[in-house]
């Protein structure tokens, strides 16, 4: 790598809220929350290849919270997936990088947008991997706020009955969905536990500590037997003061003088 | 007419079971998926020969959906299983982005379509499947007729590219088909030739509709009878050759007229060649339970209805 995670995560950081503010768009909080988590898999962990993004052997991950695009479309283009000035087009018409995650744009295993599918989906990546004897993992970034959705519950059941030890779940946990807070929406808690009791390998972290974030997916693939899932406590909106832990910012799009004092704390960080 | 017989009579399902078993022994990436209604849709021959490529996925359809598109990658072919109404509209989502949109290689194949499931009601028998699955962008929607078409589709679904919709059903009907004829996706069979009226039917209507031809038969009225076994892509060609010559048409099927086959005709030929039209479909209701045979005379599918829809489109022509 030319650049650690930390510098890896401030560059994502920056194209997302250059993204979300010259496409007047939303979801900046959720792509916020979960950067540094992207940041370690695609500086650290994931096995891909930019010049091929089709190998069959390549790691897959799948983006679940498929309105966080931002910042998958960003750690991509960062990797050289695409060029980076592909990111101006974003949301605009005919463009690859539709406002929800989308399998146009290279590197995107699958379009997701409707919450609860991509586990589902992981988990028959997941399942022909061990049938074929790949060696690849499959990781599926999943919102709190998502874990409404009763489809999650069944591939939560489905994985450790197939024994998919080389899947690994990550839950960006930054308790705030669309409308309100998680604990007052759907309570999810005691998330670690409820993991565990359907049989996954648990593994709890700060979602902003790239240190905790690398030993995380240390400790998931070397468990053997079952699938794992990261609970990431993070913050939504993290990086921006103003934005942090704000549920505005779940669909509030930057003014242009919110934008510049933004980039000016994440050009400082 | 040309003389339709049969020997025995099949349920299309176990023409799934069979021609899924006989892909198997074929293509070793064919997979099959199921949500705890293996006997139901005789999947039991795969599972029992190929108990590695067999998936049981429990009652969790929307999972079962998932994981299907997840396993496509390296050429695997996922046949899905369970009843129509579990394997469209309780997932229709899973299927618009992870499968149609996604332009993943799943086959869903769903058993226990329409009326004709019989006793166990109107919350199983879907009427509105077909006109779920024909609207979604780059589905291809089979109807199978008999036990050895439905089995005939299942094999011809191994060698096509793309996701498909096969529906098939629970009860035995007459077994009429030729188990040699291949089945090609997208092509109308021309069962028998006639000049009056162009009679287009699909699944289980097929045999209720050479009933019918024979009784107009034998009033002097001779029908044009062909199977539309492919209700999307929908052999224009076909039809339209057909309606040219005889300048009227009913359609037949066990589903919504809303939706249904008869849409899909009626919507070409308003375009191309406007003709007098009845359509033998349920009409904007919902089933109740019964005896296959009783529900079809009930809710108006059954062979009386596709004479008199013949009778009456004959008096606007
Ligand atoms: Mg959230």
């Amino acid at each position: 790598m030319s650049i650690s995670s930390i510098a890896f995560s401030n560059e994502i950081r920056k194209a997302v809220l250059k993204m979300v503010f010259e496409a007047n768009a939303s979801h900046i909080g959720g792509a916020l929350s979960m950067t540094d988590l992207l940041a370690v898999l695609y500086s650290e962990i994931l096995n891909i290849n930019p010049k091929n993004p089709l190998d069959e052997s390549r790691d897959r991950f799948l983006l679940s919270k498929g309105h966080a695009c931002t910042g998958l479309y960003a750690a991509l283009a960062l990797k050289g997936f695409f060029d980076l000035k592909e990111l101006d087009s974003y949301s605009k018409n005919g463009s690859m990088l539709l406002s929800h995650t989308n399998h146009k744009a290279p590197g995107v295993e699958l379009s997701t947008g409707s919450l609860g599918h991509a586990l589902p989906v992981a988990c028959g990546i997941a399942l022909a991997a061990k049938r074929k004897n790949k060696a690849f993992k499959t990781y599926c970034l999943l919102s709190d706020g998502e874990l409404d959705e009763g489809s999650n519950w069944e591939a939560i059941l489905f994985a450790p009955q197939h024994r998919l030890n080389n899947l690994i779940a990550i839950v960006d946990y930054n308790k705030i969905q669309s409308f309100g807070l998680v604990k007052e929406v759907l309570d999810l808690d005691p998330l670690n536990r409820k993991f565990e009791s359907f049989n996954w390998n648990v593994i709890e972290i700060d979602g902003h500590n790239h240190d905790q974030i690398f030993e995380a997916f240390g400790k998931a693939k070397a468990n053997l037997i079952k699938p794992s899932v990261i609970i990431a406590h993070t913050v939504k909106g993290k990086g921006v003061d103003f934005m942090e832990n704000k549920l505005l910012w779940h669909y509030k799009s930057p003014s242009l003088e919110q934008y510049r004092q933004a980039l000016e704390q994440l050009n400082s960080q | 007419m040309k003389k339709f017989t049969y020997t025995e009579k099949k349920d299309t399902r176990s023409g799934f079971g069979a021609g899924l078993l006989d892909i198997g022994k074929k293509n070793p990436n064919v997979v099959a998926l199921c949500a705890d209604l293996t006997g139901s849709l005789k999947m039991d021959a795969f599972e029992k020969e190929f108990p590695e490529r067999f998936i049981q996925c429990g009652i969790a359809e929307a999972n079962m959906i998932g994981v299907a598109a997840g396993l496509t990658i390296g050429g695997k072919i996922p046949f899905t299983g369970t009843f129509a109404n579990f394997s469209t509209g309780r997932v229709y989502d899973q299927i618009r982005q992870s499968v149609a949109y996604s332009n993943k290689n799943v086959k869903i194949c769903a058993s226990h379509a329409g009326l004709t499931l019989g006793e166990d009601g109107a919350t199983h028998q879907i009427l509105e499947d077909i006109g779920l699955m024909k609207m979604l962008p780059g589905m291809t929607v089979i109807c199978p007729c008999d036990y050895n078409q439905t089995k005939a589709a299942t094999i011809a679904l191994e060698k096509h590219v793309g996701p498909a919709y096969l529906r098939f059903g629970r009860p035995a009907v007459p077994n009429f088909t030729d188990a040699a004829t291949p089945f090609e996706i997208g092509k109308a069979q021309i069962l028998t030739e006639g000049k009056d009226v162009s009679i287009f039917a699909t699944g289980h209507l097929v045999w209720k509709a050479i009933e019918a031809c024979e009784i107009l038969e034998a009033k002097g009225i001779s029908c044009e009878l062909i199977n539309i076994h492919t209700i999307k892509p929908l052999d224009e060609k076909a039809i339209l050759a057909s309606v040219r010559k005889t300048k009227c048409v009913v359609t037949a099927e066990e589903h919504q007229r809303n939706g249904g086959l008869g849409d899909s005709i009626a919507q070409l030929l308003s375009k191309e060649f406007p003709v007098p039209i009845e359509m033998v479909a349920v009409n904007d209701s919902f089933g109740e339970s019964g005896t296959p045979s009783e529900l079809m005379t009930k809710y108006g599918i059954d062979t009386p209805n596709v004479v008199s829809a013949v009778e009456k489109v004959l008096m606007r022509k």
